[in-house]
């Protein structure tokens, strides 16, 4: 059988930094990039006796999420403890939940959530000499200034197929998380990891394959790409006629090779058991109105009210996934609201072409300026390449649109008189286009357009020299 | 004998505290007197002592007025060895107090030795110290009781005026008891855990080791109180007053046959029996009662404090304190398991083994999940019978104490000595105890037990007791 023979099955786990000041069980700071060890104290260093004391932002933070993802909040959730040893573990346990956690259930873009959850980071381990892991390594030192910042863990069913949707779902996630304000959701320092369940099966079949586990993957394309290594390798020992194990795995983005971490004999057993240093987190009605009353615009609202404004759906998410560009979607939207769609357009594809990597405030354009741009566009005062030139200018070094046009002689061209003479040396210019052109074959008519935009400046519009090609063609 | 030696023998600690205050008494010259005696202390019960008197005692004017307290090693104290009586912890020096000494320092009592204990509190006679057993004053060839057996031995000896101890199943109850003392657990969540070195974190409770019943209530009203360090901790609901009645006039007792018939030694039902008749004398009543779930206390005790010990215990790793001991392998897994197998005893191996097997996959309902469902029936027990009476009385201990290595061998039978402490600690009540007279030449204990918050009204009938009994606390005081 091939890889297009199999349904590939993906359910995701992810764990989010929650943005608090301070750490999910003490009160020190939480913190990216400072010292080590400079953001300590008895509880997150787990010293005998300390206990650990629950952060009411985080809970509010974790109900925030789970309203937006539309999962039952438990009116009282209890916290567990997960017991493994590790040096990035200071108490030998962390404190998770369990069977009963926050935030039960929930959907987001067509993907459903087993739950969301509380709990601990670990702290840092730092590995020197050797392979950068802890096998091997000459010595390992532990930063706990990480230890104890609080995570939310987010759950899906098993409702994704490809490595493709996951990654594309994963990005509606963090925006998503990003528009409450409860995470930096960055996966290159962390606040954002992910974790994939794998299995295949052949297309038909009911029961779901045997699931592997892709451990902290840490970018968007490392997350499709070690999906689809571990589908090939899982398809490849089906086909070889072997058996799937259940694992946990490791991939190497540099390598792409997966490596095994620890069978499922291997697994640990966390002896899960209920955290007796604290006491059930009982959730009232106002903790869950103050939570509501922070809820903003989600990417997913955002996008359908754009559609409804007549947003073509394709930029209606660029502008809803991308919020800062939504924001200046909106912004522009508000000077002149008589073009949403062409402003969408312009938006999504002219200025993001010329924003590239970059970030929207690299455009010069002033407010309003946009929004112009379009409505002369519309009016037929520049024509849509000339309304380019123009964008390069406001993007470059801002100005007023109708200004630009003037001086730069962008004004739109008329209709025949004008086109005609500048068509007529193009024909000439390129007599086979013409030849095939007057079969009434109207591939080739880009080279006359072409020809014509470069002898106007742009100017011209396209509609209209296709139009007078055709009159002087007598077609 | 000196007059210090005098007034640390005939003088409890409310006594000394007013003396000080009066001016009769320099609170100076007594925290030397007792920290000498500490320091010179041959029952082992201190795993350290203070070189000298702090530059400035609390004032004359403060609550406790500067006198001293010994404090049992499980508590964290800033700087001072906190071992636990531990090899792993030895030399572990914290950087924070717990919140029960800075509350009772707060009120102006001054630690002058901290004591000798079983291994983090897992253990009926302290023979499970890394740090060598302790000997009971009133008989040196005898345990103090355990865990909170230093303790118990330096209030016995004169060597402290008064003790801070903890109990889980208990281990203050028990050492008081068999040291001829009152030793007193609060109701769970009286007193903050904050900084207390974690045994089974749903059933520890700080509370008093004292001379009389008034020194345990004057040491709880400094102790108790929510701590916001501690989520567990509620306080009390009324301030503790000084104990004064006499009476027990219209009081209903209740003797639960369960826990003071088979296995209770016969000169300890004898000295029970004794203290029944003369709480009657006082006007109490006396009413036999079941608590039809007391036989399973001791099976559910010992698989949930196992449980939540094994996972408290895991911090113990050698990576951040404590002592590590690499392996020749150098693995990470070789420095665990040495760091460990050197660093705990015996029987903290055994409890962690319990515990963890009790939590595995696949046991922890037919375990863990049963053992919670009997703690539920134990409390529940608890609150039928307080519907028909006031107080509970039974033996502390089912035997006086016994001698060194008697039972060393036998954790079964040293398990059975709590089983009339256990199952108030499983219901999270108060429990006191205090001395109600001697069998073979050793104090025996009487257990009284109230619902939760009911420290009030334990300490009352405790003082009406301790009146008409008449125990000499120092009388192993030399």
């Amino acid at each position: 059988m091939s890889a297009a023979d199999y349904e590939v099955t993906i359910g995701l786990e992810i764990h989010v930094q929650l943005a608090t000041r301070t750490k999910m069980f003490c009160g020190c700071e939480t913190s990216f990039g400072d010292d080590p060890n400079t953001h300590t104290c008895p509880r997150c260093l787990g010293l005998p006796g300390s206990l650990p004391l629950p952060n009411a932002k985080a809970v509010h933070f974790g109900l925030m999420m789970g309203l937006a993802l539309g999962s039952k909040i438990a009116p009282r959730s209890i916290f567990h403890r997960k017991n493994y040893f590790y040096p990035d573990l200071p108490k030998g346990y962390q404190i998770s939940q369990f069977d009963e956690p926050l935030c039960d259930g929930g959907e987001l873009g067509g993907v459903r959530l087993n739950r969301v959850h509380l709990e601990e980071d670990a702290a840092k381990l730092n590995h020197a000499g050797g392979t950068g892991r802890i096998q091997g390594s000459d010595a390992s030192v532990v930063d706990f200034n990480r230890g104890g910042t609080p995570l939310a863990e987010i759950v899906t069913e098993p409702d994704i197929t490809s490595a493709e949707q996951a990654s594309e779902w994963l990005r509606l996630l963090r925006v998503t998380i990003r528009q409450l304000g409860v995470s930096d959701v960055n996966m290159e320092e962390g606040s954002l990891r992910c974790d994939a369940n794998i299995s295949i099966r052949p297309k038909g079949q009911a029961e779901l394959g045997t699931k592997t586990e892709l451990k902290n993957m840490n970018s968007f394309r490392f997350i499709e790409r070690g999906i689809k290594a571990e589908v090939a390798r899982q398809v490849a020992i089906v086909d070889g006629g072997g058996q799937v194990t259940g694992e946990t795995l490791h991939f190497d983005p540099r390598t792409e090779a997966i490596t095994s971490m620890r069978s499922k004999e291997e697994a640990h057993d966390y002896r899960y058991f209920p955290e007796p240093d604290l006491v059930p987190v009982v959730i009232t009605p106002d903790m869950i109105e103050a939570a509501k009353a922070e809820l903003p615009e989600l990417p997913l609202q955002r996008e359908d009210r754009f559609i409804a404004l007549g947003v073509e759906p394709g930029a209606a998410r660029t502008l809803s996934w991308r919020p800062e560009l939504g924001d200046l979607f909106e912004a522009e939207l508000a000077t002149d609201g008589s073009q949403p769609k062409a402003l969408a357009a312009l938006i999504t594809n002219e200025l993001l072409k010329r924003i590239g990597d970059g970030e929207v405030t690299d455009s010069k354009a002033a407010p309003g300026s946009l929004a112009q741009l379009v409505a002369l566009t519309a009016a037929g005062t520049v024509s849509s390449s000339g309304a380019r030139t123009v964008l390069d200018t406001l993007f470059a070094s801002g100005g007023d649109p109708a200004a630009i046009v003037e001086a730069e002689g962008l004004t739109a061209m008329g209709g025949g008189d004008e086109l005609t003479p500048i068509i007529q040396a193009a024909l000439d210019a390129n007599p086979d286009v013409a030849e095939k052109l007057r079969t009434g074959d109207m591939k080739p008519i880009g080279v006359i357009v072409g020809f014509v935009m470069k002898e106007t400046k742009g100017r011209a519009d396209g509609k209209e020299v296709t139009k007078v090609t055709r009159q002087l063609l007598g077609l | 004998m000196s007059d210090l030696t005098s007034i640390i023998r005939e003088q409890s600690a409310t006594e000394q505290i007013a003396a000080i205050k009066s001016g009769a008494l320099d609170a100076r010259e007594l925290f030397e007197a007792y920290r000498s005696r500490a320091a010179a202390d041959t029952f082992n019960a201190f795993t350290w002592v203070a070189d000298e008197a702090p530059a400035a005692l609390p004032a004359a004017d403060t609550p406790l007025a500067g006198l001293p307290v010994a404090v049992k090693d499980l508590f964290s104290t800033e700087g001072v060895p906190t071992q636990a009586g531990s090899k792993l912890l030895e030399g572990y020096r914290p950087p924070y107090t717990s919140t029960a000494v800075a509350k009772l320092e707060a009120a102006g009592a001054s630690m002058h030795g901290k004591t000798n204990q079983d291994e983090f509190a897992m253990g009926s006679s302290n023979e499970n110290s890394a740090f060598g057993p302790c000997q009971n004053p009133w008989d040196p060839e005898r345990i103090p009781g355990g865990s909170s057996g230093g303790s118990a031995a330096a209030v016995a000896a004169g060597h402290a005026p008064w003790a801070l101890g903890t109990d889980t199943g208990g281990s203050i109850r028990q050492p008081a008891a068999m040291c001829g003392l009152v030793g007193l657990k609060p109701t769970y969540g009286a007193v903050s855990r904050y900084g207390m070195i974690a045994f089974a974190s749903s059933l520890d409770q700080a509370g008093p080791i004292t001379r009389t019943v008034a020194d345990a209530a004057l040491m709880l009203e400094h102790l108790h109180g929510a701590d916001s360090r501690d989520m567990t901790s509620v306080g009390l609901r009324e301030p503790i007053a000084v104990p004064s009645r006499e009476s027990l006039e219209g009081l209903v007792i209740g003797v639960p046959a369960e826990l003071t018939g088979e296995g209770v030694e016969e000169g300890v039902a004898a000295a029970f029996q004794v203290a029944l008749a003369e709480a009657e004398a006082l006007g109490a009543s006396l009413e036999t009662i079941h608590l039809p779930h007391a036989e399973a206390a001791l099976s559910a005790y010992y698989v949930l404090a196992p449980a939540e010990a094994s996972s408290n215990l895991s911090r113990f790793d050698g990576v951040r304190y404590g002592n590590r001991v690499e392996d020749a392998d150098g693995t990470l897994l070789g420095m665990y398991t040495r760091t460990r197998h050197d660093g705990f005893g015996p029987e903290v191996k055994r409890r962690i083994m319990l515990g963890t097997y009790a939590l595995s996959a696949g046991y922890y309902d037919a375990y863990y999940g049963t053992a919670q469902r009997v703690r539920t029936k134990i409390a529940g027990d608890f609150t039928e019978a307080f519907k028909k009476v006031d107080v509970i009385a039974t033996p502390t201990s089912p035997t006086v104490a016994w001698k060194l290595g008697e039972k060393s061998s036998d954790p079964l039978a040293m398990y059975l000595s709590d089983i009339c402490t256990i199952p108030m600690s499983l219901a999270g009540i108060p429990g006191i105890s205090i001395p109600c007279g001697t069998s073979q030449g050793m104090p025996v204990g009487l257990q009284l037990a109230a619902p939760a918050f009911g420290e009030n009204l334990l300490l009352g009938v405790a003082h009406a007791l301790e009146r008409t009994l008449g125990f000499d606390t120092g009388g192993a005081i030399r």
